[in-house]
């Protein structure tokens, strides 16, 4: 155990861990101090200046959640010095802001506007600055907004952006008081390499960072009587949406959110967990073929590791920074888009409804999505596979708009005809999911056995570390698959692009061998997208994954090739996975981008 | 490899990737061009695997890593305190008016852009100016011109 | 010139052409280290780039440290509005910065070292490397394995501020650091550093050379040695001076001034504004002989007469530091904006008068919370100037 350091706040004895800081300590007696740069999930900036506090024997005041406790340190967090000057600070932030709250897409939800309330800042004496300042709004991007005039220079965002993403689209420019966070010459964010992963968005304290809303497009698809709007729901924001409308963290809210969905007027509510399957089902098979070409045909060309394809923010990552590995990218789509295009073919052909009449809906944990319904590849059904993406915090905006008392909804299922998903397909929302719902069917096509976990748990892909690491021994093999006999599958599963570009550089370097890996472009996987609620951290995050876990278990179908939707698609319409048709709608391809 | 390419190239082969040398090798290719382009932005960021943007923020950090394009002189006059009190604004005017362009603009020819700086640590000598990395002090309205017809003169 | 009744003694140590630094360093190498630090600690040398943090205790905090690799890096970043000695010291003796720093990189156990040369100061170059190659000709004479550079910065006053200097050093925009840890710990690459003023190093060379008694002669209690002084503004003889430190602004006015002195700056933007009426009661150095007010100083010493505004002046500085802040801290970035365009709305009568105290409030938020140094003293110069020269900001 390291050395424990004593300390008090506000005379209260408090004991902690050397290296600790004066604000983790005050968080031990239960004392708030306000923070806005600082973010659990990121590395410590001391820049905003709000979490001052008083140090006995130190003439100036110290930022607490900069200075490391130390012996005997007396600290007062609520003097009239230390209000005055986290008042004065307010203020000053509020000068350089666009104070525009009532207009703010970030209303009700801003950790400044909050500060400002508490702190009852009523009346400005400072002189605006804005008007004066030259302010940049970049909304030419599908799926983020900027804007300038809404910043406080707290630089999480560049913080998420570098050490959580390891992206580096935005940095600080210019000094003194025309200093600001800034793309590469200011350029907008779709013109550089933005991956759109939206981390930028759930770690802004304010309105600077947003996701581009589609919500009133949606409500004028419903409006329309001539459309047909259908809906599909990713696994992620069922264990999210509660958070935004009144439920603790890690709340389930499946029934309610079909419920709600109805409620909003949708034509057909369905769920992107039936695609989950059918991408396993795909990708599973695709994995399969590639170890056969490498194993058995000894085909060097044949790319491995095989990477997941499912997280658009990652996909776009990788054709900018690894460009040389797009042939080791699954070639199949994310469900949301292979829910899309069989939305306007499949699904229209059933129900008789001319796919040009449908509207297609996605409700995502994610602002990755927006940019991927928008790539020009995702057209294959003839159309614009999916037609507006929103996010699970665009949900919970319309669910209160239309005076739904959430709570109070009861439990409704899914419309049937891509609408059943099983355990296997809910668990694409938490890291280390794709690969535990592919290692539950492909052990099972190729061995006649279920996998060797117990209640189909696989525990080494789950949880929240950054690499993780998995090695499944296949033995048994039937005689299809006799050439994989006694292979060992070596797995590997990151979340968070720093991550993955960690594991990226070890396999460049040939450090690592891999089979299969799956990505997922955010901390914690979809659960922790950037179209979730905000705010978020670790703590957050497990209980969220908690929820999909339980999901998981209290399904009846727990693996995606007994989804009987899914035997039926294939019976139906698309043959077998790989087909030519699964080729034309459920397959892409990918593009080399420039580095900046 | 075009030269400016090529520039880039030799600085960060003969100063290192490493982040440390960030500073040399932009201060190398403002030596020769005077102001950091896209283009030489987005080479040193991937040359030296440094996100673009995050080149581009330091750089306009530092005054003398322009971003705007430049003249082959860039002039820059002092306008702290004690410049300011001995006369600084006339200078300014004197070489506005010699050179036909105002402050922070560049000469047709692309010959000479004007700025002002913060102190250039001349305050004995007020007023004084860069013109690049020399320095002139004690200057008038006359003498400032006086310098200036040299530069616009030699080829 | 001026003739005064009694003018202040003029030193002459810094500039004393000296050509015997082989003869200090051969000698400064055979002493222990423990020796040489007691030595540097009992001079009393504060540092000179006016933080007046005493040199000896720098040195011995950084030799403690358990670690490989340390660095020595002399901060000639001088962006002070007012200072300029830091480039005639290194322009006439830069033997003697340089042989404070293998000092102190023998003591601390560094190879290598650096000096951070602002950009205005470019010109100075190509003699510095001259200076250079004939000095590790020395150190490889006298067996030092210590080797220095020249780093230079692009045109940012904040650099000056020594955590802010480390990350320029290190490629990255020059905000400072959040303190502690201090760079006696963690500096330049994460590693211990000394990092001193040019003149505090010059300075070493002189106690290496005369003795720690002889450097505690000069001066006054907590404010030993002389100290080379950059004046300028209203005055008839500007220049570089190296004088006792202890001495009253009075004096100083008198031997400098025009006659018709109205107000000294003291210390540059960064530092105070001392009207007429307290030359008499304020001394120059970290605590003076006087009762009345002392004050340290990087050696920056503007002096304004009477034609001047003492409205134009707090604008010009104002405009400097909005310009200079590195922009990372709220109270620094967003106080200087306000302080600029506050005292410009009093002027114009879009604020009442009132609206300066309202900005002297600002000032005590900024000393307080402001993230370094910069930040900080941005109220020293404001206050000192609205309290004293109140109608002119107002009419």
């Amino acid at each position: 155990m390291s050395n424990m350091v004593n300390l008090t706040i506000n005379g209260i004895a408090v004991s902690v861990e050397e290296g600790q800081t004066i604000l983790e300590a005050a968080e031990k007696l239960h004392i708030k101090i306000p923070t806005l740069c600082y973010h659990k999930d990121l590395c410590v900036a001391g820049n905003c200046r709000v979490c001052v506090v008083e140090q006995v024997g130190n003439n100036k005041l110290v930022a607490s959640c900069a200075m490391p406790v130390s012996e005997g340190m007396e600290i007062n967090t609520n003097t009239l010095k230390v209000r005055n000057c986290r008042k004065h600070i307010i203020e000053l932030l509020l000068t350089e802001h666009n104070e525009e709250c009532t207009k703010c897409y970030r209303n009700g939800h801003c950790e400044l506007q909050e500060l400002a309330a508490e702190y009852q800042i009523t009346n400005q004496d400072f002189i605006d600055l804005v008007p004066d300042k030259n302010y940049t709004v970049d909304r030419i991007s599908p799926a983020l907004e900027k804007d300038d005039s809404k910043c406080i220079r707290c630089q999480r965002c560049v913080r998420t952006c570098a050490e959580i993403q390891s992206v580096g689209a935005i940095a600080v420019a210019h000094k003194g008081s025309d200093m600001k966070i800034s793309t590469v010459f200011d350029r907008a964010l779709d013109e550089v390499v933005c991956t759109n992963c939206g981390q930028c968005i759930v770690h802004c304290p304010t309105g600077a960072l947003t996701e581009k809303s589609y919500v009133e497009k949606v409500w004028d698809a419903i409006a329309d009587p001539d459309t047909h709007v259908v809906v599909q729901t990713a696994p992620a924001v069922r264990i999210g949406l509660g958070e935004e409308l009144g439920f603790e963290p890690g709340t389930r809210v499946t029934g309610k959110m079909v419920s709600a969905l109805r409620r909003l007027g949708f034509d057909s509510v369905l769920d992107t967990d039936f695609t989950a399957d059918l991408t396993i089902m795909e990708e599973g098979t695709e994995l399969l073929t590639r170890l056969k070409r490498a194993l058995v045909e000894d085909d060097p060309d044949v790319a491995l590791p095989m990477a997941t394809s499912c997280s658009p923010g990652w996909v776009k990552y990788i054709e900018h920074k690894y460009p040389e590995y797009l042939p080791n990218l699954s070639t199949c789509k994310s469900p949301q888009q292979m829910f899309g295009a069989l939305a306007k073919t499949y699904y229209a052909k059933n129900i008789g409804v001319d796919p040009q009449n449908i509207v297609s809906v996605s409700i995502m944990p994610c602002t990755a999505k927006k940019y991927e319904a928008n790539r020009p590849e995702m057209k294959d059904s003839g159309y614009k596979d999916v037609d507006f993406v929103l996010t699970t915090r665009e949900l919970a905006v319309m669910i209160r708009q239309a005076g739904i008392e959430f709570e109070k909804l009861n439990d409704e299922s899914f419309d049937s005809m891509m609408g059943t998903g099983s355990g296997a397909a809910v668990i694409f929302g938490a890291t280390g999911g794709v690969m535990e719902a592919a290692l539950r069917t492909a052990y099972e096509i190729v061995t006649g056995r279920e996998v060797p976990f117990e209640n189909l748990e696989i525990l080494p892909v789950r949880g929240l570390d950054g690499v993780k690491e998995a090695t499944i021994k296949i033995e048994g093999t039937v005689d299809d698959w006799k050439f994989l006999e006694g292979v060992e599958l070596k797995c590997a599963i990151t979340n968070g692009l720093e991550n993955a570009h960690q594991l990226m550089d070890n396999i460049k370097k040939g450090e690592s061998f891999y089979h299969f890996i799956e990505i997922m472009a955010c901390p914690g996987g979809c659960l922790g997208g950037g179209g979730q609620p905000y705010p978020v951290d670790d703590e957050v995050r497990l209980k969220r994954m908690q929820a999909i876990y339980n999901e998981d278990s209290d399904l009846p179908i727990r693996k995606s090739h007994e989804n009987p939707e899914i035997v039926q698609v294939y019976k139906d319409f698309l043959e077998e996975p790989l087909s030519h048709k699964s080729h034309k709608l459920l397959h892409t391809t990918y593009v080399k981008r420039e580095q900046y | 490899m075009d030269f400016q390419e090529k520039l880039v190239h030799d600085l960060v082969a003969k100063h290192g990737t490493d982040r440390e040398n960030l500073l040399p090798i932009l201060q190398g290719v403002i030596d020769q061009e005077r102001y950091l382009s896209e283009e030489a932005i987005l080479k040193i960021a991937k040359e030296m695997s440094i996100p673009a943007a995050d080149v581009y923020g330091t750089a306009t950090f530092y005054s003398f890593l322009d971003t705007d394009p430049r003249g082959k002189y860039v002039i820059r006059v002092c306008k702290t305190i004690t410049c300011a009190m001995k006369g600084k604004n006339q200078i300014i005017q004197a070489i506005e008016n010699f050179l036909k362009i105002k402050v922070g603009e560049t000469t047709i020819d692309k010959k000479f852009t004007i700025l002002q700086t913060n102190c250039l640590g001349w305050c004995h000598k007020a007023p004084a100016m860069l013109v690049n990395d020399d320095v002139y002090t004690e200057l008038t309205p006359e003498s400032v011109v006086d310098i200036l017809r040299e530069y616009r003169e030699e080829n | 010139m001026t003739t005064t009744k009694k003018q202040l003694h003029r030193i002459d140590l810094i500039f004393k052409n000296e050509q015997d630094c082989k003869e200090i360093l051969r000698n400064a190498l055979a002493r222990s280290n423990q020796e040489v630090i007691n030595e540097m600690v009992n001079s009393g040398l504060k540092g000179r780039g006016g933080a007046g943090f005493p040199t000896g205790l720098k040195w011995k905090l950084t030799a403690e440290q358990k670690v490989d690799e340390k660095f020595v890096i002399c901060n000639a970043d001088e962006g002070e509005p007012g200072t300029f000695k830091d480039r005639e010291i290194l322009t006439r003796v830069p033997h003697k910065v340089l042989s404070g720093m293998a000092v102190c990189a023998k003591i601390i156990g560094a190879r290598k070292g650096y000096i951070y040369l602002r950009g205005e100061y470019k010109f100075l170059v190509p003699n510095l490397k001259k200076e250079l190659r004939r000095f590790h000709d020395i150190l490889d004479e006298l067996g030092l394995d210590f080797r220095v550079e020249i780093f230079m910065g692009s045109g940012a006053y904040i650099c000056g501020e020594e955590s802010a200097l480390f990350e320029s050093m290190e490629g990255k925009r020059g905000e400072p650091r959040n303190k502690p840890p201090f760079p006696t710990e963690i500096g330049y690459l994460n590693k211990p550093t000394v990092i001193n003023n040019v003149e505090t190093l010059a300075h070493s060379y002189t106690i290496l050379k005369y003795g720690a008694k002889k450097f505690r002669e000069l001066g006054v209690k907590d404010s030993r040695g002389s100290k080379v002084f950059s004046v300028s503004g209203d005055t008839p003889i500007p220049g570089i001076y190296e004088l006792e430190l202890g001495m009253s602004v009075q004096d100083f006015v008198d031997d400098f001034g025009d006659g018709d002195t109205k107000a000294v700056q003291v210390g540059g933007a960064s530092g105070f504004l001392v009207p007429r009426k307290r030359f008499g009661k304020t001394s120059i150095g970290y605590q003076g002989k006087l009762t009345g007010i002392s004050l340290p100083t990087g050696g920056s010493m503007m002096i304004f007469n009477s034609s001047r505004s003492m409205y134009n002046v707090l604008n010009n500085y104002l405009d400097f530091f909005e310009e200079e802040s590195c922009g990372q801290c709220t109270p620094c970035r967003v106080g200087c904006q306000q302080l600029l365009k506050g005292i410009k709305a009093v002027k114009r009568g879009e604020k009442p008068a009132s609206y300066l105290d309202q900005l002297l409030k600002l000032t005590d938020t900024m000393k307080l919370t402001a993230k370094c140094g910069l930040g900080q003293s941005v109220a020293n110069s404001f206050s000192s100037i609205v309290e004293n020269f109140r109608e002119e900001m107002i009419y």
